[in-house]
Protein backbone atom coordinates (compact mmCIF):
# COMPACT_ATOMS: atom_id res chain seq x y z
CA UNK A 1 0.00 0.00 0.00
CA UNK A 2 1.27 3.84 -0.82
CA UNK A 3 2.52 5.71 2.24
CA UNK A 4 1.05 9.07 2.99
CA UNK A 5 4.22 10.83 1.39
CA UNK A 6 4.03 8.77 -1.61
CA UNK A 7 0.09 10.08 -1.58
CA UNK A 8 1.06 13.83 -1.56
CA UNK A 9 3.70 13.62 -4.01
CA UNK A 10 3.50 13.03 -7.72
CA UNK A 11 3.96 9.41 -7.11
CA UNK A 12 5.34 7.04 -10.08
CA UNK A 13 2.89 6.15 -12.58
CA UNK A 14 3.20 2.41 -11.80
CA UNK A 15 2.73 2.66 -8.38
CA UNK A 16 -0.05 5.11 -8.97
CA UNK A 17 -1.98 2.93 -11.07
CA UNK A 18 -1.86 0.50 -7.44
CA UNK A 19 -3.73 2.92 -5.37
CA UNK A 20 -6.32 4.28 -7.24
CA UNK A 21 -9.99 3.34 -7.25
CA UNK A 22 -11.15 1.21 -10.24
CA UNK A 23 -13.66 3.55 -11.73
CA UNK A 24 -14.04 2.12 -15.73
CA UNK A 25 -16.98 0.37 -14.82
CA UNK A 26 -18.68 3.32 -13.48
CA UNK A 27 -18.12 5.65 -15.86
CA UNK A 28 -19.56 3.37 -18.39
CA UNK A 29 -22.44 3.09 -16.70
CA UNK A 30 -22.90 6.52 -15.79
CA UNK A 31 -22.56 7.86 -19.86
CA UNK A 32 -25.01 4.76 -20.90
CA UNK A 33 -27.75 6.00 -17.99
CA UNK A 34 -27.82 9.72 -19.90
CA UNK A 35 -27.90 7.76 -23.22
CA UNK A 36 -30.81 5.41 -21.83
CA UNK A 37 -32.33 8.03 -19.94
CA UNK A 38 -33.16 9.96 -23.68
CA UNK A 39 -34.10 6.61 -25.31
CA UNK A 40 -36.66 5.42 -22.46
CA UNK A 41 -38.13 9.35 -21.76
CA UNK A 42 -38.49 9.65 -26.31
CA UNK A 43 -40.36 6.36 -26.23
CA UNK A 44 -42.34 7.79 -22.87
CA UNK A 45 -43.38 10.82 -24.41
CA UNK A 46 -44.14 8.95 -28.04
CA UNK A 47 -46.41 6.95 -25.89
CA UNK A 48 -47.78 10.05 -23.95
CA UNK A 49 -48.68 11.30 -27.74
CA UNK A 50 -50.14 7.78 -28.89
CA UNK A 51 -52.81 8.07 -25.85
CA UNK A 52 -53.89 11.45 -27.30
CA UNK A 53 -53.90 10.82 -30.36
CA UNK A 54 -54.19 7.05 -31.54
CA UNK A 55 -53.76 7.32 -35.00
CA UNK A 56 -49.86 7.83 -34.07
CA UNK A 57 -50.03 3.98 -34.01
CA UNK A 58 -49.80 4.95 -38.05
CA UNK A 59 -50.90 1.17 -37.87
CA UNK A 60 -47.64 -0.58 -37.50
CA UNK A 61 -47.92 -3.29 -35.01
CA UNK A 62 -44.29 -2.91 -34.11
CA UNK A 63 -45.41 1.30 -33.28
CA UNK A 64 -48.26 0.20 -31.34
CA UNK A 65 -48.87 1.37 -27.71
CA UNK A 66 -49.29 -2.24 -26.47
CA UNK A 67 -45.42 -2.84 -27.58
CA UNK A 68 -43.87 0.19 -26.78
CA UNK A 69 -45.34 0.75 -23.12
CA UNK A 70 -43.46 -2.07 -21.88
CA UNK A 71 -40.17 -1.06 -24.35
CA UNK A 72 -40.31 2.76 -22.48
CA UNK A 73 -41.20 1.40 -18.90
CA UNK A 74 -38.14 -1.67 -19.40
CA UNK A 75 -36.05 1.52 -20.61
CA UNK A 76 -36.02 4.05 -18.06
CA UNK A 77 -37.03 1.45 -15.07
CA UNK A 78 -33.86 -1.00 -15.66
CA UNK A 79 -31.76 0.80 -18.89
CA UNK A 80 -31.64 4.05 -17.07
CA UNK A 81 -32.07 3.43 -13.08
CA UNK A 82 -30.51 0.30 -13.61
CA UNK A 83 -27.40 1.69 -14.90
CA UNK A 84 -27.72 4.31 -12.68
CA UNK A 85 -27.58 1.67 -9.81
CA UNK A 86 -24.66 -0.12 -11.39
CA UNK A 87 -22.65 3.23 -11.92
CA UNK A 88 -23.06 4.79 -8.09
CA UNK A 89 -23.06 1.09 -6.42
CA UNK A 90 -19.31 0.60 -7.83
CA UNK A 91 -18.58 4.14 -6.75
CA UNK A 92 -19.84 3.99 -3.42
CA UNK A 93 -18.31 1.06 -2.37
CA UNK A 94 -15.08 1.91 -3.03
CA UNK A 95 -15.41 5.06 -1.59
CA UNK A 96 -16.79 3.98 1.34
CA UNK A 97 -14.60 0.83 1.88
CA UNK A 98 -11.51 2.88 0.44
CA UNK A 99 -10.37 -0.26 -1.44
CA UNK A 100 -10.58 -1.36 -5.02
CA UNK A 101 -13.42 -2.93 -7.03
CA UNK A 102 -13.26 -6.92 -6.11
CA UNK A 103 -12.56 -8.29 -9.51
CA UNK A 104 -13.14 -5.37 -12.06
CA UNK A 105 -13.28 -7.47 -14.89
CA UNK A 106 -16.38 -8.65 -13.52
CA UNK A 107 -17.79 -5.51 -13.19
CA UNK A 108 -16.95 -5.01 -16.93
CA UNK A 109 -18.46 -7.93 -18.01
CA UNK A 110 -21.79 -6.84 -15.38
CA UNK A 111 -22.06 -3.40 -18.30
CA UNK A 112 -21.48 -4.88 -21.18
CA UNK A 113 -23.88 -7.86 -20.68
CA UNK A 114 -26.46 -5.61 -19.06
CA UNK A 115 -26.22 -3.53 -22.47
CA UNK A 116 -27.05 -7.06 -24.57
CA UNK A 117 -29.82 -6.75 -22.09
CA UNK A 118 -31.27 -3.75 -22.50
CA UNK A 119 -30.86 -4.04 -27.12
CA UNK A 120 -32.55 -7.82 -26.49
CA UNK A 121 -35.32 -6.08 -24.55
CA UNK A 122 -35.49 -3.07 -27.22
CA UNK A 123 -35.73 -5.41 -30.39
CA UNK A 124 -37.97 -8.40 -28.86
CA UNK A 125 -40.39 -5.69 -27.29
CA UNK A 126 -41.25 -3.88 -30.28
CA UNK A 127 -41.40 -7.29 -31.83
CA UNK A 128 -44.10 -8.47 -29.50
CA UNK A 129 -42.00 -10.93 -27.69
CA UNK A 130 -43.61 -10.89 -23.77
CA UNK A 131 -43.88 -13.17 -20.93
CA UNK A 132 -46.68 -10.79 -20.37
CA UNK A 133 -45.88 -9.97 -16.70
CA UNK A 134 -46.07 -6.22 -15.88
CA UNK A 135 -42.23 -4.71 -15.52
CA UNK A 136 -41.12 -8.45 -16.27
CA UNK A 137 -41.63 -8.90 -19.74
CA UNK A 138 -38.62 -10.27 -20.76
CA UNK A 139 -38.81 -13.52 -22.33
CA UNK A 140 -36.93 -16.57 -20.90
CA UNK A 141 -33.23 -16.10 -22.89
CA UNK A 142 -33.59 -12.72 -21.52
CA UNK A 143 -34.26 -13.62 -17.81
CA UNK A 144 -31.33 -16.08 -17.68
CA UNK A 145 -29.00 -13.34 -18.81
CA UNK A 146 -30.01 -11.01 -16.37
CA UNK A 147 -29.73 -13.58 -13.54
CA UNK A 148 -25.89 -14.11 -14.60
CA UNK A 149 -25.70 -10.38 -14.63
CA UNK A 150 -27.10 -10.12 -11.64
CA UNK A 151 -25.12 -12.65 -9.15
CA UNK A 152 -21.67 -11.04 -11.17
CA UNK A 153 -23.16 -7.66 -9.77
CA UNK A 154 -23.64 -9.56 -6.27
CA UNK A 155 -19.72 -10.93 -6.12
CA UNK A 156 -18.25 -7.26 -7.29
CA UNK A 157 -20.02 -5.93 -4.48
CA UNK A 158 -20.29 -7.91 -2.45
CA UNK A 159 -16.59 -8.88 -2.80
CA UNK A 160 -15.43 -5.30 -2.63
CA UNK A 161 -17.34 -5.06 0.99
CA UNK A 162 -15.30 -8.29 2.27
CA UNK A 163 -12.05 -6.69 1.44
CA UNK A 164 -13.00 -3.15 2.84
CA UNK A 165 -9.79 -1.18 4.40
CA UNK A 166 -12.71 0.14 7.10
CA UNK A 167 -14.28 -1.81 9.84
CA UNK A 168 -17.69 -0.16 9.58
CA UNK A 169 -20.00 -0.59 6.73
CA UNK A 170 -21.61 2.86 5.61
CA UNK A 171 -25.14 2.88 5.92
CA UNK A 172 -25.72 3.38 1.80
CA UNK A 173 -24.25 -0.39 1.18
CA UNK A 174 -26.71 -1.39 3.43
CA UNK A 175 -29.55 -0.45 1.12
CA UNK A 176 -27.43 -1.56 -2.00
CA UNK A 177 -27.11 -4.75 -0.30
CA UNK A 178 -30.36 -5.41 -0.17
CA UNK A 179 -31.42 -3.91 -3.05
CA UNK A 180 -29.18 -6.62 -4.87
CA UNK A 181 -30.49 -9.65 -2.88
CA UNK A 182 -33.76 -8.57 -3.16
CA UNK A 183 -33.84 -8.52 -6.78
CA UNK A 184 -31.99 -11.57 -7.47
CA UNK A 185 -34.87 -13.37 -5.33
CA UNK A 186 -37.43 -11.51 -6.58
CA UNK A 187 -36.18 -12.09 -10.22
CA UNK A 188 -35.43 -15.45 -9.93
CA UNK A 189 -38.93 -16.40 -7.91
CA UNK A 190 -41.29 -14.33 -10.98
CA UNK A 191 -39.46 -15.40 -13.64
CA UNK A 192 -39.84 -19.15 -13.27
CA UNK A 193 -41.34 -20.50 -16.63
CA UNK A 194 -41.49 -23.09 -19.08
CA UNK A 195 -39.57 -22.47 -22.13
CA UNK A 196 -41.56 -24.17 -25.34
CA UNK A 197 -39.32 -22.36 -27.79
CA UNK A 198 -36.71 -19.67 -27.60
CA UNK A 199 -39.53 -16.94 -28.00
CA UNK A 200 -42.07 -18.15 -25.73
CA UNK A 201 -42.49 -19.73 -22.69
CA UNK A 202 -44.95 -20.05 -19.87
CA UNK A 203 -45.30 -19.10 -16.37
CA UNK A 204 -44.56 -21.72 -14.05
CA UNK A 205 -48.09 -20.27 -11.94
CA UNK A 206 -51.81 -19.88 -13.21
CA UNK A 207 -54.61 -17.48 -12.60
CA UNK A 208 -54.83 -15.68 -9.01
CA UNK A 209 -51.90 -17.60 -8.14
CA UNK A 210 -49.51 -15.88 -10.91
CA UNK A 211 -51.10 -12.41 -10.00
CA UNK A 212 -49.61 -12.84 -6.39
CA UNK A 213 -46.49 -13.72 -7.15
CA UNK A 214 -46.62 -11.08 -10.35
CA UNK A 215 -47.68 -8.50 -7.66
CA UNK A 216 -45.28 -9.54 -4.63
CA UNK A 217 -42.45 -9.09 -7.56
CA UNK A 218 -44.10 -6.10 -8.90
CA UNK A 219 -44.26 -4.09 -5.77
CA UNK A 220 -41.23 -4.94 -4.06
CA UNK A 221 -39.16 -4.30 -7.38
CA UNK A 222 -40.66 -0.67 -6.68
CA UNK A 223 -40.05 -1.25 -2.89
CA UNK A 224 -36.11 -2.55 -3.61
CA UNK A 225 -35.43 -1.78 -7.16
CA UNK A 226 -36.64 1.68 -7.19
CA UNK A 227 -36.61 2.54 -3.46
CA UNK A 228 -33.67 0.84 -1.67
CA UNK A 229 -31.24 1.29 -4.26
CA UNK A 230 -32.06 4.85 -4.74
CA UNK A 231 -31.70 5.47 -0.96
CA UNK A 232 -28.66 4.13 -0.83
CA UNK A 233 -27.62 7.22 -3.49
CA UNK A 234 -29.38 9.48 -1.53
CA UNK A 235 -27.18 8.28 1.93
CA UNK A 236 -23.97 9.27 0.01
CA UNK A 237 -24.09 12.12 -2.63
CA UNK A 238 -26.65 14.29 -0.60
CA UNK A 239 -23.80 14.47 2.81
CA UNK A 240 -21.17 14.74 -0.01
CA UNK A 241 -22.59 17.37 -2.16
CA UNK A 242 -23.64 19.75 1.12
CA UNK A 243 -20.28 19.16 2.47
CA UNK A 244 -21.85 17.68 6.05
CA UNK A 245 -22.90 14.15 7.52
CA UNK A 246 -26.32 13.47 7.26
CA UNK A 247 -28.56 14.46 9.45
CA UNK A 248 -29.02 11.46 12.16
CA UNK A 249 -26.99 8.43 11.12
CA UNK A 250 -28.50 6.52 13.96
CA UNK A 251 -32.11 7.37 11.90
CA UNK A 252 -30.67 6.26 8.71
CA UNK A 253 -29.65 2.85 10.49
CA UNK A 254 -33.27 2.36 12.16
CA UNK A 255 -34.55 3.59 8.20
CA UNK A 256 -32.63 0.43 6.65
CA UNK A 257 -34.29 -1.88 9.24
CA UNK A 258 -37.63 -0.57 9.61
CA UNK A 259 -37.77 -0.53 5.83
CA UNK A 260 -36.15 -4.19 4.72
CA UNK A 261 -38.85 -5.13 7.85
CA UNK A 262 -41.96 -3.93 6.47
CA UNK A 263 -41.71 -3.93 2.49
CA UNK A 264 -41.83 -7.64 1.29
CA UNK A 265 -45.77 -7.86 2.20
CA UNK A 266 -47.43 -4.29 0.36
CA UNK A 267 -47.97 -6.48 -2.92
CA UNK A 268 -51.29 -7.01 -2.64
CA UNK A 269 -52.60 -3.65 -2.57
CA UNK A 270 -52.16 -4.05 -6.15
CA UNK A 271 -54.96 -6.89 -6.43
CA UNK A 272 -57.41 -5.11 -3.96
CA UNK A 273 -61.55 -6.35 -4.98
CA UNK A 274 -59.44 -9.69 -7.51
CA UNK A 275 -60.11 -12.71 -6.92
CA UNK A 276 -57.02 -12.98 -4.08
CA UNK A 277 -58.65 -13.75 -0.52
CA UNK A 278 -59.79 -10.53 1.94
CA UNK A 279 -57.59 -11.61 4.44
CA UNK A 280 -54.36 -11.44 2.07
CA UNK A 281 -55.41 -8.11 0.04
CA UNK A 282 -56.12 -6.58 3.67
CA UNK A 283 -52.66 -7.42 5.00
CA UNK A 284 -51.02 -5.61 2.25
CA UNK A 285 -53.11 -2.52 2.93
CA UNK A 286 -51.96 -2.66 6.39
CA UNK A 287 -48.13 -2.94 5.60
CA UNK A 288 -48.48 -0.64 3.09
CA UNK A 289 -49.68 2.10 5.71
CA UNK A 290 -46.54 1.16 8.08
CA UNK A 291 -44.30 1.74 5.07
CA UNK A 292 -45.34 5.53 5.68
CA UNK A 293 -43.28 5.41 8.89
CA UNK A 294 -39.81 4.25 7.57
CA UNK A 295 -40.48 5.93 4.35
CA UNK A 296 -40.77 9.91 6.31
CA UNK A 297 -38.02 8.83 8.46
CA UNK A 298 -36.06 8.29 5.54
CA UNK A 299 -37.05 11.31 3.67
CA UNK A 300 -37.11 13.61 6.80
CA UNK A 301 -33.39 12.62 7.58
CA UNK A 302 -31.97 13.25 3.89
CA UNK A 303 -33.64 16.83 3.69
CA UNK A 304 -32.92 17.70 7.31
CA UNK A 305 -28.83 17.16 6.45
CA UNK A 306 -29.13 20.29 5.15
CA UNK A 307 -30.32 21.64 8.48
CA UNK A 308 -28.50 24.92 9.39
CA UNK A 309 -27.10 25.22 5.41
CA UNK A 310 -30.47 25.91 3.34
CA UNK A 311 -28.66 28.74 1.71
CA UNK A 312 -26.65 26.02 -0.28
CA UNK A 313 -29.60 24.90 -2.12
CA UNK A 314 -29.89 28.22 -3.52
CA UNK A 315 -26.58 28.58 -5.19
CA UNK A 316 -25.76 24.66 -5.96
CA UNK A 317 -28.27 23.14 -8.53
CA UNK A 318 -27.08 19.85 -8.05
CA UNK A 319 -28.16 19.80 -4.53
CA UNK A 320 -31.74 21.52 -5.67
CA UNK A 321 -32.00 18.29 -7.82
CA UNK A 322 -31.10 15.97 -4.76
CA UNK A 323 -32.98 17.50 -2.04
CA UNK A 324 -36.57 18.19 -4.19
CA UNK A 325 -35.67 14.61 -5.24
CA UNK A 326 -36.76 13.81 -1.56
CA UNK A 327 -39.68 15.64 -1.06
CA UNK A 328 -41.17 13.96 -4.49
CA UNK A 329 -40.45 11.23 -2.03
CA UNK A 330 -42.01 12.02 0.52
CA UNK A 331 -45.04 12.94 -1.57
CA UNK A 332 -45.52 9.43 -2.99
CA UNK A 333 -44.81 7.27 -0.39
CA UNK A 334 -47.29 9.44 1.34
CA UNK A 335 -50.14 8.97 -1.49
CA UNK A 336 -49.07 5.47 -1.74
CA UNK A 337 -50.09 4.25 1.72
CA UNK A 338 -53.03 6.34 1.29
CA UNK A 339 -53.98 4.51 -2.29
CA UNK A 340 -53.20 0.84 -0.72
CA UNK A 341 -56.35 1.53 1.44
CA UNK A 342 -59.48 -0.40 0.29
CA UNK A 343 -62.14 2.04 -0.21
CA UNK A 344 -59.40 4.92 -1.78
CA UNK A 345 -58.34 1.95 -3.83
CA UNK A 346 -61.81 1.40 -5.31
CA UNK A 347 -61.85 5.29 -6.70
CA UNK A 348 -58.54 5.22 -7.83
CA UNK A 349 -57.81 1.68 -9.33
CA UNK A 350 -57.03 1.18 -12.93
CA UNK A 351 -57.31 5.10 -13.23
CA UNK A 352 -54.90 7.60 -14.35
CA UNK A 353 -53.72 8.49 -10.47
CA UNK A 354 -52.31 5.41 -10.45
CA UNK A 355 -50.10 6.59 -13.28
CA UNK A 356 -49.90 10.00 -11.87
CA UNK A 357 -48.50 8.44 -8.54
CA UNK A 358 -45.97 6.26 -10.31
CA UNK A 359 -44.46 9.07 -12.59
CA UNK A 360 -44.43 11.22 -9.00
CA UNK A 361 -42.09 8.48 -7.76
CA UNK A 362 -40.23 7.86 -11.17
CA UNK A 363 -39.73 11.74 -12.52
CA UNK A 364 -39.60 13.05 -9.28
CA UNK A 365 -37.90 10.71 -6.67
CA UNK A 366 -35.97 8.36 -9.04
CA UNK A 367 -35.33 10.90 -11.59
CA UNK A 368 -34.01 13.12 -9.98
CA UNK A 369 -31.83 11.54 -7.86
CA UNK A 370 -30.57 10.04 -10.41
CA UNK A 371 -29.72 13.22 -11.76
CA UNK A 372 -28.31 14.78 -9.09
CA UNK A 373 -26.13 12.22 -8.50
CA UNK A 374 -25.01 12.03 -11.81
CA UNK A 375 -23.99 15.59 -12.18
CA UNK A 376 -22.04 14.81 -9.12
CA UNK A 377 -20.05 12.24 -10.39
CA UNK A 378 -19.55 13.21 -14.00
CA UNK A 379 -17.14 15.54 -13.59
CA UNK A 380 -15.04 13.56 -11.35
CA UNK A 381 -14.70 10.94 -13.59
CA UNK A 382 -13.53 13.02 -16.29
CA UNK A 383 -10.92 15.42 -14.24
CA UNK A 384 -13.26 18.09 -13.83
CA UNK A 385 -14.77 20.14 -10.72
CA UNK A 386 -17.70 20.88 -12.08
CA UNK A 387 -20.09 19.86 -15.04
CA UNK A 388 -19.48 22.04 -18.28
CA UNK A 389 -22.50 24.25 -17.79
CA UNK A 390 -23.75 24.81 -14.80
CA UNK A 391 -26.44 27.43 -15.88
CA UNK A 392 -27.59 24.08 -17.40
CA UNK A 393 -28.22 22.17 -14.77
CA UNK A 394 -30.26 24.59 -13.02
CA UNK A 395 -32.02 25.54 -16.64
CA UNK A 396 -32.54 21.10 -16.46
CA UNK A 397 -33.73 21.66 -12.78
CA UNK A 398 -36.38 24.10 -13.65
CA UNK A 399 -37.81 22.70 -16.72
CA UNK A 400 -37.95 19.35 -15.20
CA UNK A 401 -39.56 20.06 -11.79
CA UNK A 402 -42.06 21.90 -13.77
CA UNK A 403 -42.70 18.85 -16.12
CA UNK A 404 -43.36 16.58 -13.33
CA UNK A 405 -45.72 19.24 -11.70
CA UNK A 406 -47.82 18.96 -15.36
CA UNK A 407 -48.08 15.21 -15.03
CA UNK A 408 -49.04 14.45 -11.85
CA UNK A 409 -51.68 17.29 -11.86
CA UNK A 410 -53.09 16.41 -14.97
CA UNK A 411 -53.05 13.01 -13.81
CA UNK A 412 -54.75 13.14 -10.33
CA UNK A 413 -57.22 15.14 -11.90
CA UNK A 414 -58.27 12.82 -14.73
CA UNK A 415 -57.88 9.88 -12.44
CA UNK A 416 -60.32 11.35 -9.69
CA UNK A 417 -62.86 12.33 -12.93
CA UNK A 418 -62.58 8.63 -14.37
CA UNK A 419 -63.00 7.21 -10.73
CA UNK A 420 -65.68 9.33 -10.17
CA UNK A 421 -67.71 8.84 -13.56
CA UNK A 422 -66.74 4.91 -13.82
CA UNK A 423 -68.88 4.99 -10.64
CA UNK A 424 -71.60 7.04 -11.28
CA UNK A 425 -74.89 5.36 -10.86
CA UNK A 426 -78.56 6.26 -12.14
CA UNK A 427 -81.32 5.92 -9.72
CA UNK A 428 -82.60 2.88 -11.57
CA UNK A 429 -78.92 1.08 -11.10
CA UNK A 430 -77.53 1.83 -14.95
CA UNK A 431 -74.14 3.39 -15.26
CA UNK A 432 -74.69 7.59 -15.98
CA UNK A 433 -71.25 7.24 -18.46
CA UNK A 434 -70.37 4.49 -21.10
CA UNK A 435 -66.87 4.18 -21.16
CA UNK A 436 -65.66 6.20 -23.90
CA UNK A 437 -67.33 9.45 -22.39
CA UNK A 438 -64.51 9.07 -19.92
CA UNK A 439 -61.55 8.84 -22.37
CA UNK A 440 -62.84 11.52 -24.30
CA UNK A 441 -62.94 13.54 -21.09
CA UNK A 442 -59.53 12.51 -20.33
CA UNK A 443 -58.33 14.16 -23.59
CA UNK A 444 -57.39 17.91 -22.13
CA UNK A 445 -55.32 16.28 -19.13
CA UNK A 446 -53.72 13.48 -21.60
CA UNK A 447 -52.32 16.93 -23.73
CA UNK A 448 -51.07 18.19 -20.66
CA UNK A 449 -49.42 15.21 -19.36
CA UNK A 450 -47.95 15.28 -22.98
CA UNK A 451 -47.05 18.41 -22.42
CA UNK A 452 -45.19 17.44 -18.44
CA UNK A 453 -43.28 14.79 -20.43
CA UNK A 454 -41.94 16.58 -23.40
CA UNK A 455 -40.59 19.22 -20.99
CA UNK A 456 -38.98 16.37 -18.68
CA UNK A 457 -37.60 15.11 -22.04
CA UNK A 458 -36.40 18.46 -23.05
CA UNK A 459 -34.51 18.54 -19.54
CA UNK A 460 -32.51 15.58 -20.53
CA UNK A 461 -31.30 16.39 -23.77
CA UNK A 462 -29.85 19.41 -21.90
CA UNK A 463 -28.31 17.14 -19.43
CA UNK A 464 -27.02 15.39 -22.38
CA UNK A 465 -25.50 18.11 -24.15
CA UNK A 466 -23.86 19.21 -21.33
CA UNK A 467 -22.11 15.76 -20.43
CA UNK A 468 -21.15 15.37 -23.81
CA UNK A 469 -19.84 18.96 -23.39
CA UNK A 470 -18.18 17.85 -20.13
CA UNK A 471 -16.66 14.51 -21.24
CA UNK A 472 -15.19 16.36 -24.71
CA UNK A 473 -13.32 18.83 -22.09
CA UNK A 474 -12.22 17.04 -19.80
CA UNK A 475 -10.13 13.70 -19.51
CA UNK A 476 -10.51 9.98 -18.03
CA UNK A 477 -9.31 10.80 -14.44
CA UNK A 478 -7.77 8.04 -11.50
CA UNK A 479 -9.27 8.78 -8.18
CA UNK A 480 -6.28 7.95 -5.70
CA UNK A 481 -7.77 5.76 -2.59
CA UNK A 482 -6.89 7.97 0.62
CA UNK A 483 -4.58 6.33 3.26
CA UNK A 484 -7.03 4.84 6.16
CA UNK A 485 -6.11 7.11 9.14
CA UNK A 486 -7.22 4.35 12.01
CA UNK A 487 -6.20 1.08 11.67
CA UNK A 488 -9.23 -0.87 10.94
CA UNK A 489 -9.86 -4.63 10.41
CA UNK B 1 -54.21 -19.82 -2.67
CA UNK B 2 -51.22 -22.26 -3.21
CA UNK B 3 -48.47 -19.39 -4.20
CA UNK B 4 -48.87 -17.82 -0.44
CA UNK B 5 -47.78 -21.74 0.46
CA UNK B 6 -43.95 -20.53 -1.51
CA UNK B 7 -44.15 -16.52 -0.69
CA UNK B 8 -44.92 -16.94 3.38
CA UNK B 9 -42.29 -19.25 4.40
CA UNK B 10 -40.09 -17.00 1.46
CA UNK B 11 -40.91 -13.87 3.58
CA UNK B 12 -40.50 -15.48 7.33
CA UNK B 13 -37.35 -17.41 5.75
CA UNK B 14 -36.09 -13.80 4.60
CA UNK B 15 -37.42 -12.15 7.97
CA UNK B 16 -35.25 -14.73 9.47
CA UNK B 17 -32.11 -13.74 7.29
CA UNK B 18 -32.51 -10.29 8.30
CA UNK B 19 -33.29 -10.88 11.89
CA UNK B 20 -29.20 -12.92 11.89
CA UNK B 21 -27.47 -10.26 9.52
CA UNK B 22 -29.16 -7.80 12.28
CA UNK B 23 -27.33 -9.37 15.13
CA UNK B 24 -24.41 -9.91 13.13
CA UNK B 25 -23.91 -6.23 12.65
CA UNK B 26 -25.35 -5.21 16.14
CA UNK B 27 -23.23 -7.85 18.33
CA UNK B 28 -19.85 -7.39 15.78
CA UNK B 29 -19.55 -3.77 16.46
CA UNK B 30 -21.00 -1.99 13.40
CA UNK B 31 -23.21 0.23 15.33
CA UNK B 32 -20.71 1.61 18.01
CA UNK B 33 -19.23 4.80 16.73
CA UNK B 34 -21.97 6.29 14.60
CA UNK B 35 -21.07 10.04 14.61
CA UNK B 36 -17.81 9.19 13.10
CA UNK B 37 -18.91 7.07 10.32
CA UNK B 38 -21.04 9.96 9.30
CA UNK B 39 -17.83 12.19 8.76
CA UNK B 40 -15.93 9.83 7.50
CA UNK B 41 -17.62 9.62 3.97
CA UNK B 42 -16.83 13.04 3.84
CA UNK B 43 -12.90 12.90 3.62
CA UNK B 44 -13.02 9.57 1.41
CA UNK B 45 -11.36 11.04 -1.51
CA UNK B 46 -8.80 12.87 -2.69
CA UNK B 47 -9.54 13.96 -6.51
CA UNK B 48 -10.65 16.92 -7.92
CA UNK B 49 -12.80 18.72 -5.97
CA UNK B 50 -15.48 21.64 -5.89
CA UNK B 51 -16.46 24.33 -3.85
CA UNK B 52 -18.80 21.99 -1.61
CA UNK B 53 -15.81 20.27 -0.21
CA UNK B 54 -14.05 20.52 2.79
CA UNK B 55 -10.99 23.62 2.69
CA UNK B 56 -8.01 20.43 4.15
CA UNK B 57 -8.78 18.66 1.32
CA UNK B 58 -8.88 21.04 -1.24
CA UNK B 59 -4.93 21.84 -0.10
CA UNK B 60 -4.08 18.52 0.11
CA UNK B 61 -5.39 18.15 -3.30
CA UNK B 62 -3.21 21.52 -4.50
CA UNK B 63 -0.33 20.26 -3.06
CA UNK B 64 -0.27 17.48 -5.18
CA UNK B 65 0.09 19.65 -8.46
CA UNK B 66 -1.11 19.33 -11.50
CA UNK B 67 0.37 15.84 -12.42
Amino acid sequence: MASSAAMAAPAASARQTDGVYTDTAVRLFALAAVLWGVVGMLVGVIIAAQLTWPQLNFGIPWLSYGRLRPLHTNAVIFAFGGSVLFATAYHVVQRTCQTRLFMPGLALFTFWAWQIVIVAAAISLPLGLTQGKEYAELEWPIDLLIAVVWVSYAIVFFGTIGTRKVRHIYVANWFFGAFIIAVALLHIVNSVAIPASLTKSYSAYAGVQDAMIQWWYGHNAVGFFLTAGFLGIMYYYIPKQAGRPVYSYRLSIVHFWALIFTYMWAGPHHLHYTALPDWAQSVGMVFSLVLLAPSWGGMINGIMTLSGAWHKLRDDPILKFLIVSLSFYGMSTFEGPMMSIKTVNALSHYTDWTVGHVHSGALGWVGLISMGALYYLIPRLFGRNTMYSVKAIELHFWIATIGIVLYIAAMWIAGVMQGLMWRAVNPDGTLVYTFVESVKATFPYYVVRLLGGLLYLSGMLIMAWNVVMTVRSGKVAHAPIPVVAVAHA
Amino acid sequence: MDSLYLLIPLSVALVLAILAIFGWALHGGQFEDLESEAERILTDEVGPLDSGQAPEQRQREQSRGSN
